[in-house]
């Protein structure tokens, strides 16, 4: 080994080694995004539609509508006495009632206010009709698709990059430059001759390697688990999380610059991030939220990210369609390290 | 007060400053600081907790704006576009650092010397402060003083002309101080120059050429240990307690007593001939109508010259 390297790189060195060293730190940067995704994945995934639950109240046995039924989107789960299906019927145990008087007269019973119930009906009408030998006036053929990019996790994963980002962005530069402060290091190096562009530099340098390594571990883990893949180009991906590196690390650099104990930090940190977790769009759209103020919320640099991320992964936008999500985020950064280091208390 | 310019610089003194003045809201720590430390000399900042000792090294070091006054190192001042060449050329412990928890001995000085240009190798500095056997040891697990001794060896890994050590042993066990010492002593040897302060008097005897003895932000005295010791005009001390209240007021003028003070119940004496002081002593006790509890005698130290000075003790622990 070289007896010594040039400080940059042994600062952003020595920052690496104090990371892994701290299996705490490692967990957060790795395994709570993966088990964040695992467990929104499984409790949100896409599933073919479930059959239509239907109670049948007859008196008599009347087999040619059993047979009628008996079909993969119809699941008849009894037959009774017309009391015995409406007690199923309030229970929720059915979605729809159906009743068959003397005769073949039909009637059908389920609640207004509930989607599963219409469809039904929908669904037991048409194969009743059928079997009775209604004809289809027009031809009809069906195509279904299953589009990629659509579901919830391929919704879910770029918004848990964006998160990734922000926190390891934020907690490693802002914590460890407070706890430096605290623990005067800050100012022990100060008193040597290092720059202090290289000081804020190993923070950047550090901060991207491991967002190289965090980013790809998600999306491979995306990748083989739930099948996530990126409809854009993976060069789109590296740039937005990048700038959101860069747009993160200023505000984190900003929000530590002046702050002199652990706590404190802890609790601007959280101050600047819950806007973020509460209105960017992470785990659902921000589009619900009234219309008046989304122009706001895609000012915020984790919006802009996760914007950017979910256009490129499942959309697959090029680059050039998220220019304001970079703009977003570049400005962030700039404007950022500009204020920080006008404020940045050394000592 | 005279200014000190970097023309006039008087050649040959490492440290040069001239009415050092720091105020704080509530207090002035620094009240007026005049030194003059000679290249290759240590020096001693020997004052009380609280005296401004820290905040005289830190102004010294340039990691503290003095509202006046001002400074040269080496001939140079701070803040004046070479502030870098200035930090090359000196190495500085804080009075406490906690350097990077999870980083090693060795790891730390690879990063403290990859910050200087020029300066010792790795093995030589480790070796200097005799940490080989915890090269390995993450600094979460040093001790007190493996710990200072770390902090030593990152101010003297860029080969420093000036050594600045604020308190380098305060908290240590005695065997750890005596190592930091020998490092010190070490250094000056081969020519260094030594700032440093502490509030133990026996490390100021033993380790500096000169020093300045510091109350309230202010230096109340200076010079070699031995000539600060010579002003109290004593050979010996003698501290005794009566066991009750006498009228003692011609104790200064008893035969081979220079002079006499009291502090809280017990006298002091300082005592130029102690075969005639004291058995005089003990006969005007006797005459005052009462006895002696304690007595003890010792040679005079820096202790007693800051007691002499300040009737308070150096150390409040
Ligand atoms: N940052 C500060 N703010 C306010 N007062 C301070 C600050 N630093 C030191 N002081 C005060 O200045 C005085 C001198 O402190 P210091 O230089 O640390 O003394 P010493 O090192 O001799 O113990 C003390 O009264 C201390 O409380
Ligand atoms: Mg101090």
């Amino acid at each position: 080994m070289t007896e010594t390297r040039a400080a940059l790189t042994e600062m952003t060195l020595a920052r690496m080694k104090e990371f892994y060293r701290e299996p705490g730190a490692v967990f957060w940067a790795f395994g709570f995004p993966v088990l964040l995704a695992v467990a929104l994945g499984i409790a949100f995934r896409n599933r073919p539609p479930d059959p239509a639950r239907v109670g049948v109240a007859t008196a008599s046995d009347v087999l040619w509508l059993q047979a009628a039924l008996a079909t993969p989107e119809i699941k008849v789960v009894l037959t009774g006495t017309p009391a015995e299906v409406e007690a199923a019927a309030r229970e929720g145990k059915v979605d729809l009632v159906v009743s068959v008087a003397a005769g073949r007269a039909l009637s059908y019973r389920y609640d207004a206010d509930n989607s599963a119930g219409h469809l039904a009906r929908l669904v037991v009408d048409n194969a009743l009709q059928r079997a009775a030998g209604r004809l289809d006036a027009l031809e009809s053929a069906d195509q279904t698709v299953h589009e990629p990019g659509s579901r919830y996790i391929d919704y879910l994963m770029p918004g848990i990059i964006g998160m990734n980002v922000m926190g390891s962005s934020m907690w490693g530069i802002g914590y460890t430059i407070v706890w430096e402060r605290k623990k005067r290091l800050l100012k022990r190096l100060v008193a040597t001759p290092m720059r202090r562009s290289s000081y804020l530099l190993s923070y950047l340098l550090s901060r991207l390697i491991f967002l190289i390594v965090e980013v790809a571990a998600l999306l491979l883990f995306a990748y083989f688990v739930f099948d996530v893949t990126i409809q854009g180009s993976l060069f789109g991906v590296a740039v937005v999380a990048l700038l959101g590196l860069l747009g993160f690390s200023g505000l984190s650099l900003l929000v530590a610059s002046r702050v002199q104990s652990i706590e404190a930090v802890t609790g601007w940190m959280n101050l600047a991030m819950l806007p973020m977790w509460l209105l960017s769009g992470s785990f659902f759209s921000y589009e619900r939220f009234p219309e008046i103020i989304h122009p706001l919320v895609r000012l915020l640099p984790l919006t802009a990210i996760n914007d950017g991320l979910r256009a490129i992964m499942s959309r697959g936008a090029a680059l050039s369609a998220v220019v304001p999500e970079m703009v977003v985020l570049a400005l962030w950064a700039v404007l950022s390290f500009l204020v920080a280091l006008k404020i940045f208390r050394w000592e | 007060m005279s200014s000190v310019t970097e023309q006039r610089a008087p050649t040959g003194d490492a440290i040069v400053c001239r009415g050092l003045v720091k105020r704080y809201a509530d207090v002035v720590a620094v009240a007026g600081i005049d030194l003059n430390v000679r290249r290759g000399e240590c020096f001693g900042l020997l004052g009380p907790n609280g005296a401004g000792k820290t905040t005289t090294i830190e102004i010294l070091e340039g990691l503290k704006t003095p509202d006046e006054g001002e400074i040269l190192l080496l001939g140079r001042a701070w803040g004046k576009g070479r502030d870098r060449e200035l930090r090359e050329a000196i190495g500085i412990a804080l009075q406490e650092t906690e350097i990077a928890e999870r980083l090693t001995v060795e790891e730390i000085v690879r990063l403290f010397r990859s910050l200087y240009a020029k300066g010792r190798g790795i093995d030589e500095t480790i070796r200097l402060v005799d940490l080989e056997p915890k090269r390995k040891t993450p600094f979460l697990k040093l001790s007190g003083g493996q710990r200072q001794r770390l902090a030593l060896a990152c101010a003297l890994v860029g080969h420093p002309e000036i050594l600045f050590l604020d308190e380098p042993t305060t908290g240590l066990d005695p065997q750890a101080r005596h190592r930091m010492w020998e490092v010190v002593t070490e250094f000056k040897a081969k020519g260094g120059t030594v700032l440093l302060t502490t509030h133990y008097m026996d490390e100021a005897a033993r380790l500096c050429d000169r020093l300045a003895i510091i109350d309230h932000g202010k230096i109340i005295a200076a010079g070699t240990p031995k000539a600060l010791v010579a002003d109290l005009q004593a050979d010996q001390i003698i501290e005794f307690e009566p066991t009750a209240a006498f009228a003692a007021d011609g104790l200064a003028t008893l035969p081979g007593v220079h002079a006499a003070s009291r502090k809280d119940g017990h006298y002091v004496l300082r005592v130029q001939r102690m075969g005639l002081a004291l058995p005089a002593l003990l006969a005007a006790v006797e005459k005052g109508g009462a006895g002696i509890k304690a007595l003890a005698t010792h040679e005079p130290t820096l202790e007693d010259v800051f007691v002499h000075l300040t009737g308070r003790a150096l150390r409040d622990d």
